[in-house]
């Protein structure tokens, strides 16, 4: 059954249009992140659903029932805010209870469902805190367990992160993920760390401009990005995206970067039977910087060794985990991700091994991935 | 460290304020004076002068035995007119601020923006215009010289004030916690009572303190809607003053002053730096 079934949604604020008709399905038990850069719309469309804010046009289903008209208590939803939102006068108890107070819901029952959340969450000695007296990761755990404990049909999700530190922004990344393969909610959450969506999500709706830019689970996204706005959202560093020529060999295609150049780089393509009408073309070619390595890598997988290409250094970023170096493939800059023990020398040439399988192809006109 | 040295400008400084403040307080100075002296004493030399008896019986007398308008029951009945306008208002229009700044700052409706201009407009009607359209509603409504009637007026012109300071500290009340509470299923009074109120205790002790002030003090409402029994003390106070015979009587003229300033005075010498404080107070985090 469909958890949250979103048709033609849009919304306008006098003559802006935040929403372009969004069309989005989400499956029971999904884990759905919707990702974007600020200003993509992904908090309005959560607010939309949460009832927080109305749609201009569409509907939205929450559990087989169109909900456009219900107000937000009655949608069967739980939120989590970037800011917690969590009551300031209110215990950490009466926080989790508010909402069922709201409802009625019978005392013993009450202390029931906050025990259980208190138990799962570990927040059992801070019931009787106030919120100004927690920290920064302990509100965000009161404030999930103010939506646990209502048992929602769907959990939204806005931001939750943002407002930590780094290293506990990881920690309650996991903690969410673990939370969500053990009790199998519904979840949409908004963010606009790709990170967050690429570790998370059993799918990502990237957005850009009001539109859903793709829809897919995570490896798709990453693999096969619908466009080049896609390929340069998500993974960090992003995808190198270049301007290359589609020329024919044989029964295969090549990609020539730098066409002409005395160092231009000529790609044997296998596989892009896709790409076939623009052979003769100019295409835009994207390759991740993990697919650009140092000379003696080898990629899991490969059948024979890899492509070598010999290029410039510019630049030598040392990570510790690993060390990203600037480079001109074909004249044109790209990012390597290689070995944290070698250096290349700035100035100097390198050679770097590609993992040709993964190169991606995009028409350059309407910037759609051709294969 | 700051500079604490004593420098020429600073001295200039220091100056200035103590003459400001000399100029303010003299005439409080000069009415505690005049009411700790007999009212021969005064009348024989002059209005300002050191007591030559302390003459504390001009407390009693104005409190209880003093004549104003063919009553010789001192200020008392006027204070308690006072406090039966000043406290009711100042509880009413509080609460009623709190709600509409609550409603104008928290919930977006349309039209929000001006109701909330029209209600603060009223800040900038002089009060002589108001006179003669409370005139007609109070004969209206058949409160004319009555307490209800003042407690009437003082509600509602004092919802100008109070919806401006509640509005403007509600405004800075993270909206997700509206947001947080309607999706747990709370409706707006609720929301209002159980989230808002209890962050309330900094604009609200703001709020009572200027509307106790400034009822209690007001005077053209009161001598203009309430005569003889009904007046509230600042306007019996005038009675008071134009004396029957013509003796003289600043020594218990000046106590009756002091008594009818002393609830303004003691807020603002208990309440005054929470005054500060509230006015300054962003809200919570």
């Amino acid at each position: 059954m469909a958890a949250l079934s979103i048709r033609a949604l849009s919304k306008r604020y006098a003559n802006l249009e935040v929403l372009k008709g969004i069309d989005l399905d989400i499956e029971s038990g999904e884990f759905t992140v919707l990702v974007g850069p600020s200003g993509c719309g992904k908090s309005t469309l959560l607010n939309i659903v949460a009832g927080l804010d109305r749609a201009s046009d569409g509907t939205i289903e929450i559990g087989g029932r169109v909900v456009n008209d219900v107000p937000p208590k009655d949608r069967d939803i739980a939120m989590v805010f970037q800011s917690y939102a969590l009551y300031p006068s209110m215990t950490v108890r009466q926080n989790i209870t508010f909402g069922m107070e709201c409802r009625g819901v019978a005392k013993a029952e009450q202390e029931k469902a906050l025990a259980n959340v208190a138990r799962l969450l570990q927040i059992e000695p801070l019931l009787g805190r106030k919120p100004s007296q927690l920290s920064g990761g302990q509100r965000q755990r009161v404030a999930m367990g103010r939506a646990l404990v209502r048992d929602p049909l769907l959990f939204l999700f806005d931001e939750p992160l943002s407002n930590l530190d780094a290293k506990l922004r990881v920690e309650m990344r996991m903690e969410i993920k673990r939370l969500h393969q053990r009790i199998g909610a519904t979840i949409v959450y908004v963010t606009h760390d790709q990170i967050e969506a690429m570790t998370m999500a059993t799918r990502i709706a990237v957005m850009h401009r009001g539109v859903v830019q793709q829809f897919a689970d995570p490896d798709t996204v990453y693999r096969y990005p619908a466009n080049l706005f896609v390929a340069r959202f998500m993974g960090s560093p992003p995808m190198n995206t270049m301007p290359a020529r589609l020329e024919a060999d044989g029964g295969g295609a090549v990609a020539v970067i730098g066409a002409g150049r005395p160092d231009e780089v000529r790609l044997h393509l296998q596989g892009y039977e896709a790409a076939a009408s623009y052979i003769g073309r100019e295409v835009v070619l994207g390759i991740r910087p993990e697919c650009v390595a140092e000379g003696d890598r080898v990629f899991s997988g490969a059948a024979g060794p890899p492509v070598i290409v010999t290029a410039p250094v510019e630049l030598v970023e040392p990570t510790g985990a690993e060390t990203i170096v600037l480079l001109r493939l074909g004249g044109e800059p790209a990012q390597a991700r290689i070995s944290p023990d070698i250096r290349p020398a700035p100035g100097a040439t390198f050679s770097f091994a590609l993992d040709i399988r993964r190169i991606c192809l995009f028409d350059p006109e309407t910037e759609r991935l051709i294969a | 460290m700051r500079d604490r040295s004593f420098t020429p400008s600073r001295a200039l400084i220091y100056l200035i304020v103590t003459l400001f403040a000399a100029a303010y307080l003299a005439p409080l100075v000069v009415v505690i004076l005049n009411s700790l002296r007999t009212n021969e004493e005064i009348a024989q030399s002059s209005m300002i002068g050191w007591p030559q008896h302390w003459a504390f019986g001009n407390y009693a007398l104005a409190w209880s035995g003093f004549c104003v308008a063919e009553t010789c029951a001192g200020i008392r009945p006027y204070m308690l007119n006072s406090a039966l306008v000043t406290i009711p208002a100042t509880i009413f229009s509080t609460l009623l601020g709190a709600v509409a700044g609550y409603a104008v700052s928290l919930w977006r409706f349309r039209g929000d923006v001006w109701i909330y201009g029209i209600v603060t407009l009223g800040l900038f009607l002089p009060q002589q215009m108001r006179l003669l359209p409370w005139t007609i509603v109070l004969r209206d409504i058949g409160l004319i010289n009555t307490l209800s009637g003042l407690v009437l007026i003082h509600t509602i012109q004092g919802l100008s004030f109070t919806v401006l300071f509640c509005r403007n500290y509600y405004i800075a009340i993270p909206h997700e916690l509206i947001r947080a509470a309607r999706i747990d299923g709370a409706g707006f009074f609720r929301i209002f009572w159980r989230i808002i109120l209890p962050l309330s205790a900094p604009i609200l002790i703001v709020t009572v303190i200027w509307q106790f002030t400034h009822i209690w003090n007001e005077f053209l409402y009161g001598v203009t809607f309430t005569t003889g029994q009904q007046q509230p003390v600042t306007a019996a106070l005038i009675a008071l003053s134009t004396p029957i015979a013509d003796i003289p009587k600043q020594g218990v003229q000046s106590a009756a002053v002091i008594i009818a300033a002393l609830p303004t005075l003691l807020i603002y010498l208990f309440g005054g730096r929470y005054f500060v404080r509230g006015l300054t107070a962003g809200a919570v985090k």
